[in-house]
């Protein structure tokens, strides 16, 4: 079937290409119109990544917190009843505390830094991250802290294992570098240390525990954990949930999502808007060689077969350039700015694939209707 | 005389409804034999292009028929008919419609290539094509880059690549000067008609009349003439 259209789409391939200008004006439209979406998609992407960062690099498997809480990085305080409940609970293989807070360090420079600590429950340090440096019993040791090296690494001044600060007027002691697998949203530097020394060196609030991180016995336990810990009148979520809850928070509630959303409808209003008009007057100009076709004796199909091959291989040309640019633009800015989140995920591309088949479909279509609509007649009337 | 290569029975043809309705072709009658160059001659507006798209299945008649090698061909699907253009007539356009964007030997094999054949043999078989016409020379050329005389002998390859049966030609000298013009009709006559193909040629060019063996008169629709081998037959 392929091999008898051959000729034909060979035909149409030299009739798309050999007009530059045209050419080059439709790879153009749809190159920026994919080259915007993805950027945009990727960004949004990128920063809903690091909002969820401190769930992904605490890995527990079921987060207890208040109601109210709808990110990582504004939790709301829980009495020391909900984890003493929660231990008690059918089902629940064990559940510890673990702190966040925000604080200010002095630098060696004396400059100041704003932190994010991290405190881990004294008994099974559960949530820890991976250490590149030091080893994990020296977080025991006098104002010990380990740091994460991530791309804000550097704002500590690039602290090795006996660099020391000033936390609250306490000394801290970097005891080890960490690495996590994902950097927080707002390009502050992470310590790590026990949930004790946490909430000693920063002023707390009467209740101390952030989150309570259970370990089920069985996956199957978990709705039963889910309905006791709303039974207390706090909720618990599975990893997969608070992840959905932060990026459902940061899409709907901050407007973010909006307006992301709105700059991925003008690309593509405005990739449709090009395309479909260059392509236009591509087929209009060529209206009358697509007549003398079908006075020689091309048949409709024949013809359909050629805009539609034209309108996707245009598409899927500018569909890879927009894509390699946008990717090589984040490469580049990533080389430039450690921190810049950033991400291309498959959903970003079959978003913007679809959107792209929209494209060469409505711009086909408009192509196809006017050269069904012309008659071989016309040809000889000239 | 050869045998009967299109035959019309009564065509007719009008255009537009009530007032405005106007009636191009008007009970036309005609046959077309192997081994003869008919002319259909006649000033503008005598309804010659719009005979000439009916007989060659490109406008169908309001009236009448259309006999083809034996076969009706508005009694046929349009994928059929679109197939008989292929197989068994060949276009010269008026204004050539030669695609820019495609090399000369390209353009000649366009038949080929839309009777399935593959592309390299298709563009070996046109540059045959093109000896035949002389323009071997400039098969790689596109064709805006050749006179306006070899544009129209690169239309005659195209047309004739398919071999065809029947050979349609529209004002064939119409945007030449008379002496390119007579050598395109000399060249047609000598070269491209045998006797297994019927040429038309549709002109109101009378300084090519010469090389004509028929020659249909038509003026406001009808038929007025009908000469064949210097024989009034109407």
């Amino acid at each position: 079937m392929i091999k008898q259209f051959r000729g034909i789409l060979k035909i149409a391939f030299k009739l798309l290409v050999n007009d530059k200008s045209k050419f080059i004006a439709l790879l153009v439209g749809i190159t920026f119109a994919v080259f915007l979406m993805i950027m945009m998609m990727s960004m949004f992407s990128g920063m809903l990544a690091r909002s969820a960062a401190p769930v992904f690099n605490i890995g527990a498997k079921i987060w207890v917190m208040d109601p109210a809480v709808n990110n990582a990085t504004s939790s709301i305080p829980m009495p020391d009843y909900v984890l003493s409940n929660a231990k008690s609970i059918n089902g629940v293989k064990y559940a510890v505390p673990i702190y966040f807070g925000n604080a200010l360090v002095k630098l060696k420079s004396g400059a100041y830094q704003a932190v994010n600590v991290v405190g881990l429950d004294d008994a099974t340090l559960f949530g820890r991250p991976e250490l590149i440096a030091g080893k994990i019993e020296d977080i025991y040791a006098e104002n010990a802290f380990f740091v994460v090296k991530d791309s804000e690494f550097r704002k500590l001044e690039s602290p090795s294992i006996g660099a020391q600060f000033e936390i609250n007027d306490h000394r801290g002691v970097i005891v080890g570098v960490a690495k996590v697998a994902s950097s927080g949203l707002f390009g502050v530097p992470t310590l790590y240390t026990t949930r004790h020394r946490a909430i000693t060196y920063i002023p707390t609030t009467r209740f101390t525990t952030s989150f309570v991180l259970i370990e089920p016995k069985r996956e199957s336990d978990i709705p039963f954990i889910q309905k006791q810990i709303k039974k207390l009148g706090y909720q618990a979520l599975t990893k997969a949930e608070f992840v959905e809850k932060i990026s459902d928070f940061y899409t709907y509630q901050t407007g973010m999502g909006m307006n992301v959303l709105m700059m991925t409808a003008i690309s593509f209003i405005v990739g449709l808007s090009i395309s479909g008009q260059t392509f236009y007057t591509f087929i209009l100009e060529n209206l009358e060689r697509f007549g003398a076709l079908k006075a020689i004796g091309a048949k409709s199909h024949e013809l359909i077969s050629m805009i539609l091959f034209q309108a996707s291989f245009t598409a899927l040309l500018g569909y890879g350039l927009g894509v390699g640019l946008a990717s090589g633009l984040m490469m580049l800015a990533r080389l430039r700015l450690p921190s810049y989140a950033s991400q291309v995920t498959y959903t970003n591309l079959t978003f913007a694939f679809v959107m792209v088949l929209i494209i060469a479909g409505v711009s086909s279509y408009i192509g196809v209707r006017k050269v069904l609509q012309i008659q071989p007649f016309d040809i000889f009337r000239g | 005389m050869g045998k009967v290569a299109i035959k019309a029975n009564g065509l007719v043809k009008w255009f537009g409804e009530g007032d405005t309705k106007t009636t191009a072709v008007k009970s036309v009658s005609f046959e077309a034999n192997f081994g003869e160059l008919l002319y259909i001659v006649g000033p503008s507006g005598s309804g010659k292009t719009t005979l000439l798209s009916m007989i060659s299945g490109v406008l169908k008649p309001n009236e009448g028929s259309v006999i083809v090698e034996g076969n009706d061909i508005w009694k046929m699907k349009s994928d059929e008919i679109a197939d008989l253009r292929l197989n068994k007539i060949g276009f010269v356009f008026q204004d050539y419609h030669l695609f820019p964007r495609l090399t000369t030997v390209e353009n000649v094999a366009i038949p080929l290539i839309l009777k399935k054949m593959d592309w390299d043999e298709s563009l070996s078989i046109s540059l045959d094509y093109l000896e035949i016409v002389g323009l071997q020379n400039r098969a790689q050329l596109q064709p805006f880059k050749l006179s306006g005389g070899e544009q129209q002998r690169v239309a005659i390859a195209r047309a004739i690549a398919g071999h065809p049966d029947i050979l349609i030609l529209d004002e064939p000298t119409a945007s030449l000067d008379g002496d390119t013009g007579r050598k395109i009709v000399e060249f047609v006559k000598t070269k491209i008609l045998n006797a297994d193909r019927c040429v038309i040629i549709v002109t109101h060019d009378s300084r090519i009349y010469e090389y004509a063996d028929s020659i249909m008169k038509m003026e406001d629709g009808k038929v007025i003439g009908f000469e064949r081998n210097s024989v009034n037959i109407i």
